[in-house]
């Protein structure tokens, strides 16, 4: 069970205050009716599994209602950080070891 | 019967106190046993040979270890419903009235009808149960009988568990997890450094292999050193000692699961409490100091009673004063074993002969015992056990440098008892939990522990530390650094070093597999893992059969597959298999230990959350009439919603589920009928850009609707599939009342919220769920106004004043109320909100003033099919996630011409949303009006045609009306709006196939006349 940093509440919490909501950072297009079904549906359907680090957006279901953002390495578990929507990551991907 | 006598106690035993006599029984017969003992010392103690018999060939099998790894004497203690099945005679301690017996052993342990398999061994070869499935299923149907009775798992109790179990969540700034050398040193250290400790050991004490130790500490025993050392312990007040707890799974982020046994030593009238504990512990740092197993050797017949772990025969000798056997031969690899040759010889019985694997081992410890004049065979092994439910003797042959080959001729020699060691192996299960991968070392013959990333150490023996004087240094300094690194103290140890007598130990050999003078496959079964009997033979004919993977060969032949999880068998295996494949054991790679280290009781996992504590319940303000009313209810996801009220008969008895049904819904059509609706979601929203932001959830706009109206909506996820639908209310300015289905409440209002936060996070809008804060009455039916007009004046009733999809703030029953006029029956309907906690008030006054109107209470049941009848749909029930409003029959709530592309939007123009034959929403007329088609019966076209048919969709909800006079259903089926009039036929699993006619969704009303009733 993961012990999470709710950047929000600024503590640490356990996971079952949480729940999971998938990839972060995909922007809804601002215009949807433009695109084709192709595009469209690689907005809708198409998720990133790395192995590594992966962004990934959590909700403090019972906690402060808040959702934000965290980088978690798929492998080892581990939360290198979280932060919360319009925060900027302290660290870019390149530095977090994405891969390893 | 007779008592038997405990034939081989002996007068010490550092741990037990003989003059605490235990009665107990075994198999029936009455034992004694000594405080301090285990189930397995005491049946050692009784002169016990045989606890089981071996789970495919049927073979007599003895006590070999004295922990966590032993894998033959599996037990059923108690009896009754707080019976217990498959625990280690090794792991239970003795309690006044212990009942035991074993679990393998049909129909005894003593004379087994199985013994005879092992004359049909070769009938069940390595895969034989993955064979077996392959063949047709008929097949292990036969073969399942007789195999699950043979091997006997242990037999689960019938009835409830009455014990009692209880979950605690704790924190620690450091977890020490063993308590033997290197454990009671971290944690000593940790305490002084200030820390939170806690230190946690399965056994019923403290001292881990100190407590069987004949090492001199301090000048003291070392179980005296125990003894002082937890005294001192116990002085720290920010030190948590549990003993008899396990900690059995390593999980994320340093969280540990430890099962504390808090009463299972106690006899059943002294334990009182909880029986078992779970610690969920999170600690900032962990130190592993859970020691090491002693490595079996692997000859052939080594299942024979009276063949034992060196380690374990020392442990019997010296912490428990049993000596299982009189004339012992020690078999060793290393020179830790020799120890146990010394322990025999202090307990006054024989020692036949050393055997030694090494040609030319040199040390103190060969010194001791050739000082005592006892014969070492160098160069030499054990390659074959002799006996039947004893060992009568051991075939001794020298052997070659390597270990792989007997050189010279076979001795006998006369013996009761093998203690065998080929060395250690740390325990690096919980190590292992974390995802560390094990790392071969040739220099301890071992694997040690791999790094891993969570904030852990390991100490001592399982780190594949074996000198006494190294795990206590090892030890402290692991819990220094942890508590340093938690926050506390230099990170030095502050406590000298304790001065241990010891000697230097010659290298010890690798020996995985003891040669015989037959190929393994041709000699006598030599066994690797004794609890599911997989010989060095099975894996070398799982490789010739093409199996290279360590994974593969542990599923095909079982290997490591028991309740002791291989703890003994898993690395001779990989050896064996690794020589079997010309691979170096780092090749050959390891298995990955998974939790639980031990088996873990499910109770103790449930805690108190069982029974009524399961899930919680929430009731509505009514609910007490409900049940009054002798309401049945329904589960609503945590809320009891009356589902009908039966009546007693006038013919006498009760209604049953149909007749309340039939009366409830004739009465709303008839006159009027009431419905607790407190349970839908209701999330109240306010800013000034709520307008704005529902008609981007919705697919209608809500941009005009004005203060006093309603509208209904449908919510769509992007994909453009319905996710939830309900009434909207605009309550004011900047003010809106959402409902959502009762089970849908928490997931809209999360979706609500992610979009605000993430998407639109400019927006001004902000979400209360108010579900909790409204009792909500419906009444419904053609007499509906004139009820309300009974206990409201202040609300101009008027049907053009107060018409459909308006409502309206007033005085119900004398409390402030809001009531809307909307219907989900289809007919005249009033939902009359008042604080929740006027609810039943609100109830009574509405039924009293329905007196003259026969007013009804209906419940969920009746609701679904009112509005059934009139074609409204369920989310959840009529669609499944891949329903589009077209597919509904729902277009007219999409607003083509929204300026915003609302959630959903885009996806109803996917080619696949557009595509014909998508299922679509339509009513199933039966052509018997009797046959009420079965909720999730598949419709196809042509009942004639072979199996399997095509299937052209289901039915969604289907019911039985007294108001139409027949049965009818809705259905969702391939392009069903265009086979209007088309009959199709639902088979079902009894083989009955019933015809139905496709007719419209709406069954009643279709103009929608009812609602506008004077
Ligand atoms: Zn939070």
């Amino acid at each position: 069970m993961l012990l999470i940093h709710c950047p929000h509440c600024r503590e640490d919490r356990e996971e079952e205050e949480f729940s999971y909501n998938g990839e972060a950072h995909i922007v809804r297009p601002l215009d949807p009716e433009s695109l084709s079904d192709e595009a469209w549906g690689d907005y809708l359907f198409f998720r990133k599994n790395p192995r590594g680090v992966h962004r990934e957006m959590w909700y403090h279901a019972v906690g402060c209602r808040r959702y934000f953002y965290a980088a978690r390495n798929t492998l080892s578990y581990e939360i290198l950080h979280t932060y919360c929507v319009g925060e900027k990551p302290q660290i870019d991907a390149a530095n977090e070891g994405a891969g390893a | 019967m007779t008592q038997i006598q405990q034939i081989n106690r002996l007068a010490g035993g550092a741990r037990v106190d003989s003059d605490g006599v235990i009665n107990f029984t075994y198999n029936g017969r009455p034992m004694q046993g000594v405080s301090g003992d285990t189930l397995a010392s005491a049946l050692l103690a009784n002169g016990v040979d045989v606890v089981g018999r071996s789970f495919k060939y049927g073979r007599a099998r003895g006590i070999v270890g004295h922990g966590a790894e032993e894998p033959n004497a599996i037990m059923q203690i108690g009896s009754g419903a707080s019976s217990v099945p498959n625990l280690k005679a090794t792991q239970v301690e003795l309690y006044e009235g212990l009942e035991s017996a074993p679990v393998n052993g049909w129909p005894s342990v003593d004379f087994d009808l199985m013994s005879i398999a092992g004359f049909f061994s070769r009938l069940m070869p390595p895969g034989f149960y993955y064979k077996t499935f392959m063949y047709p299923a008929k097949l292990w149907m036969t073969y399942e009988h007789f195999i699950r009775r043979a091997a006997g798992l242990g037999r689960s109790p019938v009835g409830d568990d009455p014990d009692s179990y209880d979950k605690l969540n704790q924190h620690a700034d450091v977890l020490v997890i063993g308590a033997g050398p290197a454990g009671l040193m971290a944690a000593r250290e940790a305490a002084r450094a200030g820390a939170r400790v806690m230190i946690v050991d399965e056994q019923s004490e403290f001292g881990g292999s100190l407590l069987a130790s004949t090492q001199t500490i301090e000048n003291r025993s070392a179980s005296a050193w125990v003894d002082l050392m937890v005294a001192e312990l116990k002085t720290f007040a920010n030190l948590q000692m549990l003993p008899r707890s396990t900690a059995f799974g390593y999980y994320d982020h340093n969280f540990i699961g430890i099962l504390e046994r808090r009463s299972d030593h106690l006899s059943l009238s002294a334990a009182t409490g909880s029986r078992q504990r779970l610690h969920r512990v999170r600690a900032k740092r962990v130190v592993l100091a859970t020691g090491a197993f002693e490595r079996p050797l692997v000859f052939a017949h080594n299942d024979i009673p009276g063949v034992m772990q060196a380690s374990s025969v020392s442990t019997y000798v010296n912490r428990y004063g049993v000596a299982p056997g009189s004339r012992m031969v020690l078999f060793t690899c290393n020179d830790s074993a020799y120890q146990t040759a010394l322990d025999w010889h202090g307990a006054g019985r024989t020692v036949v002969a050393i055997v030694d694997s090494r040609a030319e081992p040199n040390g103190a410890m060969l010194a001791a015992v050739e000082a005592l004049g006892m014969e070492v065979m160098l160069g030499c092994a054990v390659i074959e056990a002799q006996g039947g439910k004893r060992v009568k003797r051991a075939l001794v042959a020298p052997i070659n440098a390597q270990g792989t080959e007997v050189v010279g001729s076979v001795q006998r020699i006369a013996c009761d008892l093998i203690a065998c060691s080929g060395g250690w192996s740390p325990a690096i299960h919980l190590s292992s939990h974390t995802g560390a991968k094990p790392q071969w070392d040739e220099a301890i013959v071992g694997f040690k522990p791999g790094t891993s990333t969570q904030q852990e150490c390991s100490a001592g023996a399982c780190a594949g530390t074996y000198r006494l004087s190294e795990c206590f240094a090892e030890g402290a300094q692991a819990g220094a650094q942890a508590a340093h690194k938690s926050g506390f103290g230099s990170g030095v140890g502050l406590f000298p070093q304790p001065p241990v007598e010891e000697h230097d130990e010659y290298p010890q050999q690798a020996l995985f597999l003891v040669p015989h003078t037959q190929r393994s496959t041709r000699a006598p079964s030599q066994f690797v893992d004794m609890q599911l009997d997989v010989t060095a033979g099975s894996i070398e004919i799982a490789v010739r059969e093409g199996f290279e993977s360590i994974e593969h060969i542990k599923r095909y032949t079982a290997l490591g597959f028991g309740t002791d999880q291989g703890k003994l068998g898993n690395i001779n295996g990989m050896a064996i298999l690794a020589k079997a494949l010309g691979q170096s054991m780092a090749e050959t790679g390891t298995t990955i230990f998974r939790p639980a280290y031990t088996p873990t009781t499910f109770g103790a996992i449930a805690g108190r959350d069982i029974g009524e504590l399961f899930d919680p319940q929430r009731h509505t303000a009514m609910h007490r009439w409900h049940l009054a009313r002798g309401a049945e209810f329904e589960d609503v996801g945590q809320w009891k919603r009356p589902w009908y009220y039966p009546r007693s008969r006038a013919s006498g008895g009760v209604e049953s589920l149909r007749e309340a049904v039939d009366r409830e819904c004739l009465a709303v059509r008839n006159s009027v009928g009431i419905l607790d609706a407190s349970t839908l979601g209701k999330i109240d929203i306010q800013g000034p850009d709520t307008a704005e932001f529902i008609t981007r959830m919705y697919t209608n706009s809500y941009l005009k609707l004005a203060p006093g109206k309603c509208r209904y909506g449908v919510m769509l996820k992007e994909d453009g599939m319905i996710f939830d639908d309900g009434v909207c209310a605009c309550l004011g300015d900047n003010h809106y009342l959402m409902y959502t289905t009762t089970g849908g409440a928490a997931g809209v209002l999360a979706w609500l919220e992610l979009w605000q936060q993430t998407e639109w996070p400019d927006m001004q809008v902000y979400f209360t769920s108010v579900t909790d804060h409204w009792s909500t009455a419906t009444i419904s039916g053609p007499n509906a106004r004139r009820v309300l007009a009974k206990v409201c004046d202040d609300i101009d009733l008027d049907r053009q004043a107060f018409g459909f999809m308006d409502w309206r703030d007033g005085t119900v029953a004398g409390v402030a109320a809001r009531v809307f006029r909307i219907s989900f029956t289809g007919e005249l309907s009033y939902e009359i909100n008042v604080p929740a906690h006027y609810g039943r008030h609100l109830w009574e006054a509405l039924i009293a003033a329905g007196e003259a109107f026969d007013i009804t209470p209906y419940g969920t049941e009746s609701m679904h099919v009112l509005r059934a009848e009139k074609g409204f749909i369920i989310v959840g029930q009529d669609t499944d996630g891949s329903m589009t409003p077209a597919d509904m029959n729902m277009d007219w709530v999409v607003a083509k011409n929204k300026t915003f592309s609302f959630i959903g939007k885009r996806s109803l123009q996917r080619s696949d949303a557009l595509r014909d034959q998508r299922k679509q929403f339509v009513g199933l007329k039966p052509l018997n009006p009797n046959d009420v088609l079965p909720e999730g019966a598949q419709v196809v076209f042509d009942p004639q045609q072979p199996i399997p048919m095509s299937m052209q969709g289901h039915v969604t909800s289907s019911y039985y009306s007294a108001n139409l006079g027949h049965a009818f259903a809705l259905a969702v089926i391939k392009g069903g709006i265009n086979r209007m009039g088309q009959v199709v036929h639902c088979p079902l699993a009894d083989g009955r196939i019933l015809a139905a006619e496709i007719v419209s969704s709406v069954f009643y009303d279709p103009e929608g006349a009812r609602q506008h009733v004077e």
